[in-house]
């Protein structure tokens, strides 16, 4: 059966280029970087060259850049470890409510353990922050503010320069998680005005388990791994070198290829966009029509429920995802459509495309063939569609 | 995650769809929640001659209808409510996953409804 792939936000496949590259990091040069000798030091300078080729993919300098295991770590780095590092400057945290569950947790953590107050800052119906209302939020304790460049459930892209501008003229630091966005728009941390930035690999084809933080130089943080001097001390443990090679190879990838790639994802995006929301009625197209991710497309559909429609498009061999209560762990709807005012009806029918590179016009087309079907099958037997219906005859 | 029985009842759901004359209807769930089903009843001599049902729902909520719907087909009211649990339905499915357990698993309620709608249908009428 044909396979089409849109959850690479989800997950996605390591590049082969960055795969060679790893390995001869498994068995020939598998030296520790801490160590003295030959074997150890020239890890080292293989280390610090992926610094370098991450922190030009942000114009950044190699000394901003810690690795780290993931996205989330670097998140809570970034939130935890800033803010802890920054007692004296107060003790008021202002996150956006769409953030990812490791801003949104590690703020909560501040609030329950360490006596900081937090303001989750509310956005419109596109998903975005309004920066007057970041203004009227930001208080003499406000330490940190942590806004997302772009979402990977909504695709909409912030205002981050607007933002992050008025915050250091407040003397307040700026966090943003560029997970979704790097790779895919430029992000370019002296233009954003950020002080803190959240890099993950596996957006990039790089393998799971990867991900950096840039922090401006000199910047303070309390390390979240207790150890050794590694990353000059803002992380213990050794360095997972291979990831960090292949996170490296991603990074310099991701800086050649960013122009096209942007233009050939936005195509695809705005292919399924236009076709979705010609070929099924009841479709709401989630999140900014126009300031978003290329390579994303969310809507919410009316009248059914995502985690029945995932498995209806993967018996086509079709992978999506959802923000949709029954397909959570916790059974809770996606924070971040609520946030968007999206009913919670509405919300259950979630659904999310995420493209890379290797999708194409086929597999497009392959999905708005067996998307209007599985949504309308769905539909067939819905007590709340057809209520809908009812009500749109009798009116 | 879910059982072959599960999948073969979502994919291929028995009984769906409404009976537009039912003798009774059961309504449970709320979409908000994610999970809303609508059982409709067509009773004869104290047997569920005809079952259909409608849901808004996961995987689970409608391989759950699918199944109440085939189980009760056929059998006497009082039968039907006995033997058609929310446990017999899960098992009758080779299971269901933890967390599906309980806002899923709707379907013995609704029927339960459907029936109890009939019934005070026919006092109504007695009386």
């Amino acid at each position: 059966m044909k396979r089409v792939y849109l959850d690479h936000a989800a997950a996605a496949p390591v590049r082969r280029e960055v795969l060679e590259a790893m390995l001869p990091y498994f068995r020939e040069r598998f030296g520790n970087p801490s160590a003295v000798y030959d074997l150890g030091s020239e890890i080292k300078d293989t280390l610090e060259e992926q610094r370098e080729k991450v922190a030009r993919l942000i114009n950044a300098r190699r000394d901003e850049v810690v690795f780290t295991s993931s996205g989330a770590e670097a998140n809570n780095l970034a939130v935890k470890g800033a803010a802890l590092a920054n007692l004296k400057k107060g003790n008021h945290v202002i996150v956006s409510a769409i953030e990812h569950h490791s801003v949104l947790n590690a703020a909560r953590y501040l609030e329950k353990f360490h006596d900081f107050e937090v303001t989750f800052l509310p956005v419109d119906k596109f998903g975005l922050v309004d920066p007057e209302r970041l203004r009227q939020s930001l208080s003499p304790a406000t330490l940190l503010v942590s806004v997302q460049h772009g979402s990977n459930e909504i695709g909409t892209i912030q205002n981050i320069r607007e933002l992050a501008a008025l915050c250091r003229a407040q003397g307040v630091l700026f966090h943003t998680d560029a997970v979704a966005t790097a790779g895919q728009v430029p992000v370019d941390v002296q233009e954003l005005q950020v002080d803190l930035l959240t890099l993950n690999g596996p957006a990039l084809g790089a393998p799971k388990g990867t991900g950096a933080l840039y922090f401006r130089q000199k910047l303070r943080l309390v390390p979240q791994i207790h150890g050794g001097i590694q990353e000059n001390g803002r992380r213990g443990g050794t360095e997972n070198v291979p990831a960090i090679v292949g996170l490296g190879k991603a990074a310099d990838l991701a800086r050649e290829e960013l122009p096209t790639r942007a233009k050939y994802l936005s195509r695809l995006r705005d292919l399924l966009a236009a076709g979705v929301q010609k070929r099924v009625p009841g479709v709401v197209y989630t999140g900014h029509p126009a300031q978003r991710l290329p390579g994303l497309a969310s809507f919410c559909v009316e009248g059914i429920e995502g985690e029945a429609l995932l498995f209806m498009l993967s018996a086509q061999g079709i992978y999506a995802n959802t923000g949709s209560a029954c397909a959570s762990k916790a059974l809770k709807t996606s924070p971040v459509l609520g946030a968007l005012g999206i009913p919670a009806e509405l919300a259950q029918g979630s659904v999310v495309f995420t493209f890379d590179a290797d999708n194409s016009d086929e597999d497009v087309n392959y999905v708005l063939y067996h998307f209007p079907l599985a949504v309308g099958r769905l539909r067939s037997f819905s007590p709340v569609w057809r209520k809908r219906t009812a009500k749109a005859v009798g009116e | 995650m879910y059982s072959e029985i599960v999948m073969d009842h979502f994919a291929h759901p028995r009984n769906a769809g409404v009976i537009e004359d039912a003798d009774g209807i059961g309504e449970v769930g709320n979409p908000m929640c994610g999970d809303m089903m609508t059982f409709y009843i067509k009773v004869k001599d104290d047997h569920l001659e005809d079952v259909k049902f409608q849901t808004f729902g996961c995987v689970a909520a409608i391989a759950v209808s699918s199944m109440v719907s085939e189980m009760a087909k056929g059998k006497s009211l009082e039968e039907a409510q006995q033997v058609i649990t929310n446990k017999s339905v899960a098992e009758t499915l080779g299971g269901l996953p933890k967390n599906k357990m309980h806002c899923s698993n709707l379907g013995a309620e609704a029927l339960t409804l459907a029936i109890k709608n009939y019934q005070e249908k026919q006092n109504k009428n007695a009386a």
